[in-house]
């Protein structure tokens, strides 16, 4: 109970290697900055063990080792001085480890490690190579400070800061127009949920007096009648919060443009780790939402209804990137939907197997990417399965488990998370038969892209596919183990482990029930697997006869449902039109410009008033010379009382008899 | 000789040296030739030495006296400065017309 | 020393008249300085202001500051005053719509103003009435002469000498800024001719 696990290196290291790289980076031949930029996420990985290892023995009993020589979960480093303490208001630089933040962090940790191995490959021909790993290694700190917060405010941080690096990251091509846009858009968009984030923080510390998860937790449980209310404000400001981080309806437009980045980042930022921080937030202030059961619904509509809009546009859409965002976005949507069934452990549960199939896809496609010089269209690859063997299994691994089969990962979580949601309340039927929706349709357009890019013929003119460097296919194959056994550990396991953070996973009723279920989830993939056989491999013609047949429910598909324009339209352009027109001419130029033009103008107008009395007519001088010493005889005459006629400018003056 | 009881009022005199003194003042404002101003000051300095030497007498206090020999030996000092540097503006402009001599003009 | 010592009544009379006399002169002599256009007119005007300012001196009881006054002010300063006018040839003042209008404008604003002064002066405590106190002459320490030069050259000696340092810088002074070069006297009394 004694040792220290050096949480805080977990963070700082990768501070220390953003700030090297940053500095010093583009003085430095590449292969320092790889190792530097290598070295911090994987220091911080070993902590992560290092802290895993030691709580996980306490709990065991150990023969050889004593009791004191390890540490227990829940862990608690705060920096002795506070950071804020004012009057009622009191936070801490606390970092806080418990299950749920030791699970996240090794997912954070472990992943990111992998990614950065990979980017060292990816971008080994790219300019701006200093910046990228600093950026990666600023956005390390940031994902950590947040997982790691102990209070509400230190976790905000973190939330702004990888909205920053994530700004960072995808701009990174900033010379491109499209990718500056890009970045403005996730920043801006994350806004509008950090707003309501920032408004359930108020709304926290007013009613709760403190910031600190475990005070509040104590606090909650000390008012047991305590329902809705109030309550279930602060937690749609936190679910707001989380749309925004993590692309539900109606945030999620900045997700797809988000692509713009090098494809790791996609990867690390936009599959793995950032998107999840809206999951880890709702699960770490999972006590706030069981006692809000209107927001806990609501978090569980919004995640099924963005899981099957986003699974419908992932249909239509042709670039390779495009589709594995809206497949995130959707995924995501999966996540949500469980936690508002309250079945948090499953959430997290598929958080750590998606980040493994979602990574091992998007590095997956990197590679395919690179493979065929930059090009991202879909319609112009194919046939790539011979000449990209590595590539291809790993990716089809990915995507057999992304479709759910057994015994990949994404089959246990997946399972557990419908069957949660089809025994939970009176809409949980529809929830599930949602999910059900979108299941098939996952497996269909997850099978479309592996069939346009490895299958038929090679559709590619001229470009001269080579597989990857081994910086590249190492943690592919890595990923791809894990993807095969990330899910074995069950989700009973799992949930056991997690209960001191997240409480129990509601035990399984009926088994049969659940196998019944179970099945019928398989059977729907394989169907979606089918459907996408028949139109993309044995008919390949088949796909654009039906958006013939279709055109307006193609182009709506293919178009995004229009979102971006109508929220152009809507919010966008009067928004411009304001700042352009209300701010920008009446009070900037009229207001203020004329405020200032005032200012100088009278300054202007009195200077040149003055400068008349400056005028060289030496008479002048005199006759201003008397009359000012008239002035200070007549002032000192009537303060002395010496003129009766003035006795009230006497008494004025405060002098005088 | 004595002057005993000295029945003019020691206001009659004061009256006389505000008087002198508005002279002075009115002098140095309107004239036109830059002696005349001087002369005009050497007035005024003459008007509060009278105004000096009459509380000297009201008082029986010898420093009023002495005041005014102070306020004469600078008063000649300052004579002998300001022509001559009327002298040397002379010479330069040619006009003792205190319009014409504005070289202090911005 | 035993003084002649007149009838109170012939001696305030006298000093009546001697006041009143005097103080006409110095008006008449300060009014015909604004009046002159020419300021030798205006210097000489001032010489009558200033020796019938000795005599008034002389009334106070101040005889050493009498007689400094001839021998300072209008011996030497205004004997100065008269050689400048003198060397610069200082010719008459043009009259000038302004001079013209001072006189309608300037002399009832100055009366007024001088009434006002007046008025305060009289009507302020215990002037008007009060008759002037024994004059310094009846010191018994010795006469006004004696009195003034051991308050001088005792207690302040120093502002004394330092006074005299102050007219010799003057002099100094006045010679080093009247001084000038031959060609500069010769240029400037070709464009006074001019």
């Amino acid at each position: 109970m004694n040792q220290s696990l050096h949480i805080w290196l977990i963070p700082l290291l990768p501070f220390a290697g953003f700030l090297l790289n940053g500095i010093l980076g583009s003085r430095m031949p590449r292969r320092f900055v790889s190792i530097i930029g290598l070295l911090a996420p994987f220091l911080s990985f070993v902590l992560v063990l290092n802290a895993y290892v030691l709580t996980s023995i306490s709990a065991v009993s150990c023969p050889g080792c004593g009791a004191a020589t390890a540490a227990a979960l829940p862990y608690v480093e705060t920096f002795p001085y506070p950071w804020i303490a004012i009057g009622g208001l009191r936070a801490d630089f606390s970092f806080f480890l418990d299950p749920l933040s030791l699970v996240m962090l090794l997912v954070v940790t472990g992943v990111g490690f992998l990614i950065h191995i990979y980017s060292v490959g990816y971008m080994a021909h790219e300019e701006g190579y200093a910046r990228y790993f600093s950026f990666l290694n600023l956005f390390l700190f940031f994902m950590t400070v947040l997982v790691l917060a102990g209070n509400v405010l230190l976790m905000f941080v973190g939330w702004e800061g990888v909205g920053l690096a994530s700004y960072l990251l995808i701009g990174f091509y900033f010379q491109r127009n499209s990718a500056a846009a890009a970045g403005k858009k996730a920043f801006i968009v994350n806004r509008i949920g950090d707003f309501g984030f920032l408004i359930g923080i108020f709304l926290i510390l007013v009613n709760f007096g403190t910031l600190n998860f475990n005070q509040i937790a104590v606090g909650l449980a000390l008012r047991a009648g305590w329902h809705g209310g109030v309550l279930t404000a602060i937690c749609l400001c936190l679910l707001l919060g989380a749309a925004g981080k993590s692309a539900q309806l109606p945030l999620y437009v900045w997700l797809p443009d988000a692509m713009e980045g090098p494809t790791p980042v996609s990867a690390l930022i936009h599959a793995a780790t950032m998107v999840t921080a809206g999951v880890y937030m709702i699960a770490r202030t999972h006590f706030l939402f069981d006692r809000a059961p209107v927001a806990l619904a609501t978090v569980a509509i919004v995640g099924a209804a963005t899981a099957l809009f986003a699974a419908t546009i992932g249909l239509a859409q042709n670039d390779i990137k495009r589709v594995l965002a809206y497949s995130t976005i959707s995924q995501l949507g999966y996540m949500f939907l469980a936690c508002g069934v309250a079945a948090y452990s499953a959430a997290i549960f598929h958080l750590v197997t998606h980040a493994f199939f979602k990574a091992l896809l998007f590095l997956a496609a990197g590679s395919v990417i690179h493979a065929m010089g930059g090009e991202q269209d879909m319609r112009k690859m194919g046939g790539l399965r011979m000449k990209l063997p590595v590539t291809f299994w790993t990716m089809t691994i990915a995507v057999f488990t992304i479709a759910g089969f057994f015994p990949l990962a994404a089959f246990f979580s997946k399972d557990a998370i419908l069957y949660a949601a089809f025994v939970s309340g009176t809409g949980g039927k529809v929830l599930w038969f949602v999910g059900l929706l979108t299941a098939m349709l996952t497996a269909l357009y997850m099978f479309r892209l592996w069939y346009m890019t490895f299958f038929g013929e090679t559709r590619t003119a001229d470009a001269h596919p080579h597989e990857s460097p081994w910086s590249m296919r190492a943690p592919l194959i890595i990923l791809a183990l894990l993807s095969i056994c990330g899910g074995w550990i069950g989700i009973e396991n799992f949930s056991a482990y997690l209960a001191p953070s997240v409480g129990l996973h509601p035990a399984v009723s009926s088994p049969h029930l659940e196998l019944i279920l179970t099945i019928v989830a398989v059977l729907v993939a394989l169907e979606g697997w089918l459907i996408a056989d028949k139109y993309y491999r044995r008919k390949p013609e088949r796909p654009a006869q039906l958006a013939a047949a279709m055109p307006a429910g193609y182009k709506l598909l293919v178009n995004k449902y229009y979102v971006d324009e109508i929220y152009d339209a809507v919010l966008v352009r009067p928004l411009f039109a304001v700042s352009r027109y209300v701010l920008g001419w009446i009070v900037d130029t009229a207001i203020l410009g004329g405020i200032a033009w005032l200012l100088a103008g009278v300054a202007n107008f009195t200077g040149m008033i003055l400068q008349r009395w400056q005028s060289g007519n030496l008479r002048s001088y005199a006759a201003w010379l008397t009359a000012a010493a008239a002035a200070v005889l007549l002032f000192i005459l009537i303060a002395q009382g010496a003129i009766p006629m003035a006795e009230p400018l006497t008494h004025i003056m405060g002098m005088g008899h | 000789m004595s002057f005993l009881h000295n029945d003019v009022p020691l206001a009659w005199y004061l009256v006389l040296s505000a008087v002198l003194f508005s002279l002075g003042v009115v002098g140095f404002l309107i004239k036109r030739n830059i002696i005349t101003m001087f002369m005009s000051i050497e007035l005024m300095l003459n008007a509060v030495n009278l105004s000096f030497v009459a509380f000297a007498y009201q008082w029986h206090e010898v420093k009023g006296q002495i005041v005014v020999f102070f306020v004469m030996m600078v008063a000649a000092a300052e004579a002998a400065v300001g022509l001559a540097i009327i002298i040397a503006v002379f010479r330069v402009r040619a006009t003792l017309a205190v319009d014409r001599i504005n070289l202090m003009k911005l | 020393m035993r003084s002649i010592r007149h009838s109170p009544v012939r001696q305030a009379t006298m000093h009546l008249i001697l006041f009143f006399l005097f103080a006409g002169f110095c008006l008449a002599g300060a009014i015909n300085l604004l009046l002159q256009t020419h300021p030798i007119n205006s210097a000489l005007s001032l010489i009558v202001v200033m020796t019938s300012l000795a005599v008034l001196y002389l009334l106070l009881g101040a005889e050493f500051l009498a007689i400094a006054q001839i021998i300072v002010y209008a011996g030497a300063v205004m004997v100065l005053f008269t050689f400048v006018v003198m060397l610069l040839n200082a010719g008459r003042e043009e009259r000038t719509l302004g001079s013209r209008a001072a006189i309608p404008i300037g002399f009832p604003a100055v009366v007024a103003l001088l009434a006002i002064l007046a008025t305060i002066i009289l009507r302020a405590q215990g002037l008007a009435s009060a008759h002037l106190g024994a004059g310094l002459s009846n010191d018994p320490n010795g006469s006004n002469l004696v009195v003034l030069s051991q308050v001088l050259f005792h207690g302040l000696l120093l502002p004394f000498e330092l006074t005299s340092v102050l007219v010799l810088v003057a002099i100094l002074g006045a010679v080093a800024i009247a001084r000038a070069d031959a060609a500069k006297v010769d240029g400037a009394e070709r464009t006074a001719e001019k």
